[in-house]
């Protein structure tokens, strides 16, 4: 039996949430319904995603849109493949109390996920979930929420996570956001705007006006802060953009275009490029003591840099060597080494949460390549290609990467350019819908 | 004769990618020819040449951008002459400041395009500085792939917008 634990987390000041686990049925001794996503191409697992039951019409909608969120996180992982409901014999209200197991096995549902939705008398939304094994007829896990009725979507995303986790084994990535620059206008005349949006592409807000072109966003894995490139009265400068303040601050006081900030892993430093008379070198910036500290001392361009997990080793791009490759370096800018040795140009690395693997952009033969490899430059695989694939992140559980793609422009400067992802094997790549084009992608860590 | 035509096309380009309000320079130029030769001309006809110091004044008599090879941030010959030529108007003109722009062609990244555009934009500071152009009458911002001056994707673009634009301040 599980023991009932209570969490209790705060999210811009507004938003409390409450989790407790439902009691489950004793867990089985045969094997378990999981997915090993560790091979190639996976068979998307059927999985029936019913409406969740709710009394009255506010929580009968509720309940639906619920499922809705979840059938579609799920679906868009490439790992699940959610059944038509026109397909459900079991009606969600017969459901609660408890699955015909026979009637889902008769439209080959593997895991089954129910629910319910109930306005408690303070006002707050109760939100339930199960989620069981169809064969094996258990429950694998089922927990319950509160929350203000407005975030019901933030609780299908947690509830799509706690399914994902449950059933891979891995953490979701589902309760993030993600931070990218929204695109309009002519190549010649781009408007940029720093833009936010949840991982599903709801919930979009522009954070700037486009009045100052503004690049390469990244979130704080700490702070509801990001850093980024803007160019402020005609001064390219990195900048700290407060996500719940709407302020932003120029970092630093330097003598030269800074830019290519990145968070260190504890939140503590920004580390960026700093330019200056034909010159580009590697700076932190402690950002309580607003100490700088040069990394580099090169004559050649070193610049976008991306700490390791444990913050112990910093991978960048350089052209030290000729051309655009990747080299690592130890925090303190020791011990530079070169990673890449293929054929063509490497560029843009970013460490994997895992620290198993660095993503990056190559090019090579007139081609823009996303593609993956050990720290130590061994493994190597693409994962895309196309005319402009650039600027991998990493989704919080190191599983599915984001970047941008963007089309040939035509001669009236007319041009394409959409956020994807993509999972790690190279399978599933899907766009995101965005209100107008999308660059430089920038996922959060989860919502704490 | 390809070459020739290319030449010419490609000055089309350029005056038609000026980034500052240069839309009258081809015609400024015939009526500037104009205006010297018959200098009878009634007042309310008359169309004066370029401002002299002017941005225009830079485009018509020096040009207003060199280009670079793909990658590469040292000055060509032909850009050597244009900053020579710069030097020179400068040094004609000793209230005006110049502005360089550095920039690179799509087919670079973003952050790695950033810095090399301020490589480019430091080549041509430190040429003019080394004709002799105070240090202090000159500045530099890199755009990167941001802000191609001639539209499309493919080679002739390209080569047009891997360039440093002159701007008079």
């Amino acid at each position: 039996m599980a023991s009932v634990m209570k969490l209790f987390l705060a999210w811009r000041n507004y938003f409390v949430l409450g989790i407790a686990a439902i009691l489950c049925g004793a867990t089985p001794a045969r094997a378990e319904l999981v997915i090993d996503i560790t091979r190639g191409f996976v068979e998307p697992l059927p999985v029936a995603v019913t409406d969740f039951f709710g009394e009255s019409p506010d929580e009968t909608k509720v309940g639906a849109d619920i499922a809705g969120v979840i059938a579609a996180n799920l679906e868009r992982s490439g790992l699940f493949r959610p059944i038509d409901k026109g397909a459900f014999i079991q009606d969600p209200n017969t459901l609660r109390a408890g699955p015909r197991f026979g009637d889902w096995r008769l439209i080959n549902a593997q895991a089954l996920i129910g629910g319910s939705t109930q306005v408690q008398v303070d006002g707050r939304l109760r939100v339930e979930f199960r989620l069981w094994d169809v064969f094996a007829e258990t429950q694998m896990t089922g927990l319950a929420y509160f929350t203000t009725p407005t975030n019901w979507r933030r609780v299908a995303h947690i509830i799509s996570d706690a399914i994902y986790k449950r059933l891979t084994g891995e953490d979701g990535y589902f309760d993030t956001r993600i931070v990218y620059i929204s695109e309009t206008g002519p190549q010649n005349r781009r408007v940029k705007r720093l833009s936010i949006m949840d991982q599903d592409g709801a919930n979009h807000r522009f954070l700037t006006d486009g009045g100052s072109l503004v690049l390469t966003p990244r979130f704080s894995p700490t702070t509801q802060e990001i850093t980024y490139l803007s160019y402020i009265s005609k001064t390219p400068r990195v900048y700290l953009f407060n996500l719940n303040t709407g302020q932003q601050e120029v970092l630093g006081d330097f003598p030269g275009m800074t830019f290519a900030p990145r968070f260190s892993p504890d939140g503590n430093k920004v580390i960026m490029s700093l330019a200056r008379q034909g010159n580009t070198e590697v700076y932190t910036m402690d950002l309580r003591t607003r100490k700088v500290v040069r990394l580099t001392n090169h004559p050649a361009i070193d610049t976008s840099p991306s700490y390791s997990p444990d913050g112990q080793e910093i991978v960048f791009n350089s052209d030290r060597g000729g051309s655009q490759q990747l080299y690592v370096m130890s925090a303190d800018g020791n011990n530079v080494r070169r990673i890449t040795f293929n054929k063509g140009r490497y560029a843009t690395p970013v460490w994997s949460p895992r620290g198993d693997l660095i993503a990056f952009t190559r090019m090579h033969q007139g081609e823009f390549f996303i593609g993956v490899m050990r720290p130590d430059g061994s493994g190597e695989r693409m994962l895309t290609k196309g005319y402009l694939v650039e600027a991998p992140t990493w989704a919080p559980n190191g599983r599915v990467l984001s970047f941008y793609r963007q089309g040939r422009a035509d001669k009236n400067g007319t041009v394409s350019s959409k956020l994807h992802t993509i999972d790690l094997t190279g399978f599933n790549e899907r766009e995101i819908v965005t209100p107008v084009d999308g660059s430089d992608p920038a996922w959060s860590p989860l919502i704490p | 004769m390809r070459f020739k035509f290319l030449t010419i096309f490609a000055a089309a380009l350029l005056l038609a990618a000026c980034e500052t309000p240069s839309e009258e320079s081809a015609g400024t130029m015939t009526a500037a020819t104009t205006a010297t030769t018959s200098t009878t001309t009634a007042p309310t006809t008359m169309i004066s040449g370029p401002t002299p110091g002017s941005q225009e004044d830079l485009v018509v008599n020096v040009g207003d951008r060199i280009f670079f090879d793909y990658d590469k941030s040292d000055l060509a010959p032909e850009a050597r002459a244009t900053a020579e030529a710069l030097a020179a108007w400068m040094s004609s003109y000793p209230a005006t400041t110049i502005g360089i722009e550095g920039h690179a062609d799509e087919r670079g990244t973003r952050e790695y395009n950033l810095a090399l555009g301020e490589r480019r934009a430091s080549s041509a500071h430190d040429y003019l500085v080394a004709l002799g152009v105070a240090p202090n009458r000159l500045s530099t911002i890199s755009y990167g792939k941001e802000r191609p001056a001639v539209l499309g994707s493919n080679e002739e673009s390209w080569a047009q917008n891997r360039r440093d634009v002159f701007v008079v301040n």
